[in-house]
């Protein structure tokens, strides 16, 4: 039996995207050598440094089944993906967005289409977050899961509103839709396998330290 | 067309079955040397059976027979094992030794080693409380985790009610209570810390409470607790005591482990393996369930999922491990 003091080094999900430069720039400060990772972007795994870079909505898959003990990505996702079973650790603080329901600038289309139809049709990337939102708010939401840009299906009479990330509202207002409510706030979130957890808890909780110092 | 098995199922065929055999003989000669004698009970049982009070366990397949009776598929093999106490053990004297291999059913996510129908190698020991009984039923878990081969296993130790009379002995109500457990439930130590800002509690308190969760390890995490936590370490190092030293260098113990099951009263186990993400299988304490069924008597058990164990072992040879 292996000696139960040893622990292997950690695999660590590192998101390409928004929350790349920022998730690497944190490894640093915590002397893990993201140098390869940095100058090479095709590349997907970093066996020396225990990175794999992945698209964050991969994250929680690969913490899921253990292809990585712990991993980063943001609040939208494990909102999106809350049947996962992953441990949520930290909240890292970067990479803040706020969830919203946007429509067109003028009259909101939304409470016309609820009073009059009793349904608002709403397009998103985020069907879980648009379905439970507006159902925790007593409305019926009929959810348009688009997958390229969200701003068009207003524009085009596909749907009344969307529920969307933003971080500046620029795309928002370049698209002349403006913040009906705002669901939620994300930031990054540190997650990890429960089982590495357990198994691997001394490096683990040497990360964590790490990070908060 | 061709026909599929229903979602969350799926086929064995011979080469995997004869290695899920094998398996299983192996687990079963450490049961059966142990004096946990095999059961098997049907996999249809009456609704109320599982719809007792605090236990949401019935299996999401319903149907009805001839009588309009609702009949469920088993969720588990504790509950079954229960009634079949209270019925056919109803004045046999303690303590009861019993081992099962059944299927048993669940409305999970289906991904791998996720089925909604998955095989059980468990045993059930009742009537035998406190630390002897717990120790044993470990014991006897390890022991065919080993006769399975797997190598690198860890069996978690923790107490269900531990979490509850901290935050309990800290004044804080039972509902906000109840929010921060189901947090700490799902992993999410984010909302355990959210929900836990919410309360007016003093910094050295938070910081407790916080803390609590996040201890895991060998013995050396019984040695220097302090406090409120001295009655949960004391707890944990009597059940160290009682472990053969073998036994005793799997064990990890974790006073993050709140619940799993409805039913657990004290001490829970789950069973993990460095080459498989998920727990390989779980158990506990029960001693307020065989009451529930006509024979109160204290009791301890355990359920591997075969088929995780089979994964594991598995990863375990292709690793080197």
């Amino acid at each position: 039996m292996a000696d139960p003091v040893a622990q292997p080094p950690l695999r660590i999900a590192v998101p390409r995207g928004a929350l790349f430069t920022d998730t690497l720039d944190l490894l640093d400060r915590i002397d893990i050598d993201t140098r390869q990772v940095r100058e090479n972007d095709r590349k997907l795994l970093f066996e020396e440094a225990g990175i794999i870079t992945m698209r964050p909505s991969d994250v929680p898959t690969y913490v899921e089944a253990g292809a990585a003990d712990i991993g980063i990505t943001g609040k939208d996702v494990l909102m999106e993906q809350s049947e996962r079973e992953v441990y949520e650790l930290a909240d890292l603080g970067y990479g803040r967005c706020e969830m919203v329901v946007a429509s067109q600038a003028g009259e909101d289309p939304t409470i016309d289409a609820l009073t009059r139809l009793g349904v608002v049709r709403i397009a998103t990337k985020y069907p879980r977050i648009a379905t439970d939102h507006f159902l925790a708010t007593g409305r019926q939401a009929e959810i348009v899961e688009v997958k390229g840009s969200v701003e068009l299906a207003p524009l085009t009479g596909l749907v009344d509103a969307i529920v969307d990330l933003t971080a500046t509202g620029t795309t928002l207002r370049e698209n002349n839709l403006v913040v009906r409510e705002e669901i939620a706030v994300c930031t990054a979130r540190l997650i990890a396998n429960p089982v590495a957890d357990k198994l691997k808890a001394a490096a683990i909780d040497a990360l964590i330290s790490r990070m908060a110092g | 067309m061709t026909d599929r098995t229903p979602s969350g199922t799926r086929d064995v065929l011979p080469e995997e079955m004869r290695e899920l055999r094998a398996l299983s003989e192996r687990v079963r000669a450490v049961f059966e040397r142990a004096g946990y004698g095999e059961v098997y009970t049907p996999a249809l049982e009456y609704e109320r059976t599982f719809a007792r009070d605090g236990l949401q366990m019935a299996s999401p397949y319903r149907l009805f027979d001839e009588h309009g009776d609702v009949l469920v598929l088993r969720s588990d093999m504790t509950i079954p094992i229960a009634r079949l106490v209270g019925s056919r053990y109803a004045t046999t004297p303690p303590p009861l030794r019993f081992s099962y291999f059944a299927h048993a059913y669940r409305g999970v996510r289906p991904q791998r080693g996720q089925s909604r129908e998955f095989l059980q190698a468990g045993v059930e020991l009742i009537g035998a409380p406190g630390a002897v009984g717990t120790a044993e039923a470990v014991t006897v878990l390890c022991d065919a985790l080993d006769a399975a081969g797997l190598a690198n296993f860890r069996v978690g130790v923790g107490d269900v009610t531990l979490f509850p009379a901290l935050l309990a002995s800290l004044g804080i109500e039972p509902l906000q209570a109840e929010t921060i457990i189901s947090e700490l439930a799902s992993g999410d130590y984010v909302g355990v810390e959210r929900e836990l800002g919410r309360l007016r509690l003093s910094d050295a308190d938070a910081r407790l409470l916080l803390r609590v969760p996040r201890i895991r390890g060998g013995a050396e995490v019984l040695a220097d607790l302090d406090g409120p936590l001295q009655d949960a370490g004391a707890g944990m190092q009597e059940l160290l005591d009682l472990l053969a030293p073998r036994v005793a260098q799997r064990v990890i113990f974790d006073f993050g482990l709140v619940r799993s099951l409805g039913y657990y009263t004290g001490a829970v186990f789950q069973v993990y393996d460095p080459a498989y993400g998920l727990p390989l299988g779980n158990g506990g304490r029960y001693d307020g369930l065989l009451a529930e069924y006509g024979r109160p008597l204290p009791a301890v058990g355990f359920a591997l999922n075969v088929e995780r164990v089979h994964i594991a072992l598995r990863g375990e040879e292709r690793s080197g491990g």
